[in-house]
């Protein structure tokens, strides 16, 4: 009996979940592996359409007989590039409907026009036309006609399913695309923009956890640029930095705190002398990164916050007897309760920030020194059009994920559970 | 009198004063004031002044007597040293005198000789500051998207810092932006795709969220400890390596430019972070309750759907809410996917019109307003569960 209701349950445990496994295995998973497969191959964004033989059916009358009509078949292979073969078309006419003239590669029964035409060339294009009249010498149903579409079919190759590989996109990713510089960015942005939004997050999280008023409000309104969409927000901070009439550098120069406008997006180093010595800020990747901490320290605020609020009160009330003052409780008491769920947000954040890709992309395309990896992706697979190079690279970003992700899971996989 | 004490709450209040003051200030240049003759060295004068009287009247008077008063003089002195702005510039300088008193009410000469007294202060100021800090640092961008929405291109590129706003325009001038955006720019139609998306992403996500979530919660079945652990691995998968190969295979099956397709993927990518928040929650009710319906000879369909989805509605609240989040926010897919003006989401339409150099900023901005405001709605309104949903869930995002 235990043993039959057992087999009932696991039958209904798969009933039950298989349907999400297979959404997201079709969309998750099989991509993933997609991807193995295309970046070893050379596709480009116009290889990945399927060749297609297509017609378009014109009918035209002829004045001088009313009762024939002319059919133009507007043949042609979509592709530029490849060849189909063995191309078919098929199409139904009206019923008691007689050829004055058929093609020999076609012929004409029960109602049903059929024509075998081998091998389209790429590019290939031909006028096919017919007179056709009616048998019994009443006029055409030309209705229906036109509602009848061509079937076409041919064989193609796909270059997706073909077994030819090529390791030139990875030499490519590696030897021909900066990839130094492309890493370092990389780092640079995921790095001080994790800590960075920690940073923001605690100081936001330990002022909300005092005592003041309107002290919802303002915990509603922290969590604001993380809940507002991406594009509108990314907008609205272009046009606030914008050199030429941004609201920034207005205000900036009508307090002469600068004498010209400068370009925070779109100027890749900006130099300056500090204690005589001179250096070299990256200034388009700074402001971005402002913009992700901007974003995302709502979310370690929010963790944070979670934290603090469930230290006990009467850790505090015991430092206020030994006569701790408020410096010493933050760094004795508060700091120690929350350094676990800030090793785990910085390990997380990490991750997805080394992912970011709308971010940059809305503020500066990339441009000035904000390439990441995740932009190569984009301008390798759809700006250049080179499908096979941003597979390769998105491939080098799963491989350096799955390495941190290893990492983390060793390190505190058991405290993500507890989250 | 304890001097060092004494002089460092001096300093630091003078200087939570001057910001307090700087940000109204800030704010009403951008109403098109002209503020330049306002000099730093009168207003360090007049903070350090007040401060002083503050702690040296301590609650000896009224305090409200007190504040209102030393305000007030403050503002007339104020007034009268800068006379140039119109009334309503001093009576925020008021509120802020006001504020400002009533923030340091607690400070007399004898709290200034208390134990740890400057670290008391110097965490008192940081709070203040952090909160004039992050309000302005949030709010500003939120602010400047909503009011360049009711200007015009022309007149901002004349004078980039004059935000104001004429109400006395007739309605359709005020709403100009907004009724070009929906007219012209057919953001109703947006709208609706952008809706239908959400909300069907949410329905879907639900549907297939559910059941998996109760079995992998409840049931015993070969794989589910593979099954949990990889729910949290792909969760964490990035959707920049799904791009390109998804692109190629919606291209192969025509699902671009469709809004199916979108759904198809919104789903894909929501559901492991849904079935993993369900899931802890389901695992929190007691399964007693379950048994007995078992035992009344209820399936397990009959239990999901009368036991547990009536008793997990908060947590069902809080998964839907931010999946809709998810989705009404999500660009990078509708960026690849969607070319076709007929099937844009709201966050596609607004990347489209800003391709067109030429299109005016305040159009723009009107848009953005569009899609933020709903969201905004929405999390204000439902905080709680978003809250609830944002702590569970979004580790990603």
């Amino acid at each position: 009996m235990a043993d039959k209701l057992s087999k009932i349950e696991k039958r209904t445990a798969y009933a039950l979940i298989l349907p999400a496994i297979l959404l997201v295995f079709s969309i998750i998973l099989f991509p993933i592996f997609a991807n193995i497969w295309i970046s070893f191959k050379e596709v480009e964004l116009k290889d990945i359409r399927i060749p297609e033989p297509r017609a378009k059916k014109i009918i035209k009358s002829i004045p001088e007989d009313p009762t024939k009509l002319k059919i133009v078949y507007k043949l042609r292979n979509s592709s530029l590039l490849e060849n189909i073969t063995d191309v078919k078309l098929k199409d139904k006419l009206p019923a008691n409907i007689e050829f004055v003239n058929i093609d020999p590669r076609c012929n004409f029964k029960s109602r049903t026009l059929s024509c075998s035409f081998g091998e389209w060339k790429a590019k290939y294009r031909e006028n096919l036309e017919f007179i056709i009249y009616n048998v019994n010498g009443n006029l055409i149903d030309k209705k229906y006609l036109k509602s009848k579409k061509p079937k076409l079919s041919g064989k193609a190759d796909n270059i997706l399913l073909t077994t030819n590989f090529t390791l030139n996109n990875f030499k490519k990713v590696f030897f021909k695309n900066d990839f130094k510089d492309l890493l370092l960015t990389t780092f640079y942005f995921t790095f001080f923009g994790t800590l960075g939004a920690i940073i923001f997050g605690v100081l936001a999280a330990q002022l909300v956890n005092q005592k003041f008023s309107g002290r919802t409000f303002m915990r509603s309104i922290l969590l604001f640029p993380y809940v507002g969409p991406v594009v509108a927000l990314a907008y609205t901070w272009t046009l606030l930095l914008d050199p030429n009439s941004g609201t920034l550098n207005a205000l900036l120069i009508k307090f002469q705190i600068l004498d010209q406008p400068i370009n925070l997006l779109g100027q890749k180093y900006l130099t300056f002398q500090f204690l005589g010595i001179d250096l070299k800020l990256r200034l388009a990747l700074t402001t971005v990164i402002f913009f992700e901490i901007w974003r995302y320290f709502p979310l370690a605020f929010l963790f944070v916050l979670a934290r603090l609020q469930a230290i006990p009160k009467d850790l505090y009330e015991a430092a206020d007897v030994d006569g701790a003052g408020p410096l010493n409780k933050f760094f004795n008491i508060t700091l120690p309760q929350i350094t676990s769920i800030i090793s785990i947000l910085f390990m997380i954040r990490f991750i997805w920030n080394f992912n970011k890709f709308e971010d940059i992309f809305l503020l500066t395309g990339g441009a000035s020194g904000t390439r990441t990896l995740p932009i190569n992706v984009y301008e390798q697979g759809f700006a250049i059009s080179n499908i096979g190079m941003g597979s390769a690279v998105s491939m080098v970003i799963v491989l350096i994920l799955i390495i941190f992700m290893i990492s983390y899971f060793k390190l505190i996989g058991k405290k993500a559970n507890e989250l | 009198m304890n001097y060092k004490s004494t002089l460092i709450y001096l300093i630091i209040s003078t200087l939570y004063l001057l910001t307090l003051k700087l940000v109204w200030i800030i704010l009403s240049v951008l109403q098109g004031l002209e503020l330049t003759n306002i000099t730093l060295e009168t207003n360090l004068i007049l903070g350090l002044s007040l401060s002083l009287l503050s702690i040296l009247f301590g609650n000896k008077i009224n305090l409200l007597i007190k504040n209102l008063g030393l305000s007030l003089i403050f503002t007339y002195i104020f007034y009268v040293i800068n006379n140039v702005a119109p009334l309503w510039f001093y009576f925020g300088i008021f509120l802020i005198y006001f504020l400002f008193l009533n923030n340091i009410r607690n400070y007399d000469l004898k709290y200034l000789n208390q134990p740890h007294v400057i670290e008391k202060v110097t965490f008192k100021y940081i709070t203040l500051f952090g909160i004039v800090f992050f309000s302005l640092v949030i709010l500003f961008p939120f602010y400047i998207m909503l009011v360049t929405s009711f200007k015009t291109q022309a007149s901002l590129l004349m004078n980039p810092l004059d935000f104001s706003l004429d109400f006395t325009k007739n309605f359709k001038e005020f709403f100009k932006s907004y009724i070009v955006v929906f007219k012209t720019y057919n953001f109703s139609r947006y709208i609706l795709t952008s809706t239908i998306v959400s909300v069907g992403t949410v329905a879907i996500t639900l549907l297939f969220a559910i059941p998996a979530a109760y079995a992998v919660a409840r049931l015993n079945f070969f794989g589910k400890t593979f099954l949990s652990t990889s729910i949290l691995i792909i969760y964490m998968f990035p959707a920049i390596v799904l791009v390109i190969p998804l692109y190629t295979i919606f291209s192969q099956l025509g699902l671009r430019n469709s809004i199916s397709g979108l759904l198809i993927v919104y789903t894909a990518t929501t559901l492991p972070v849904a079935i993993y928040m369900l899931q802890g929650y389901f695992k929190s009710i007691p399964k007693e309750i379950e048994d007995a319906a078992l035992i009344d000879g209820h399936n397990w369909f009959g239990i999901i759907l009368k036991i547990i989805i009536p008793l997990s509605l908060p947590a069902i609240a809080s998964v839907a809410l931010y999946v809709f989040m998810i989705a009404w926010n999500e660009f990078l897919f509708s960026l690849m996917f969607l070319d076709n003006p007929k099937t844009f989401t709201l966050s596609r339409a607004i990347n489209y019109l800003s391709g067109d150099a030429e299109t005016p900023r305040q159009f723009l901005m009107a848009g953005s307003v569009i899609v933020t405001l709903p969201i905004l709605l929405i999390f204000i309104y439902f905080e709680k569960y978003l809250v609830g949903g944002l702590t569970s869930g979004s580790i990603k995002g």
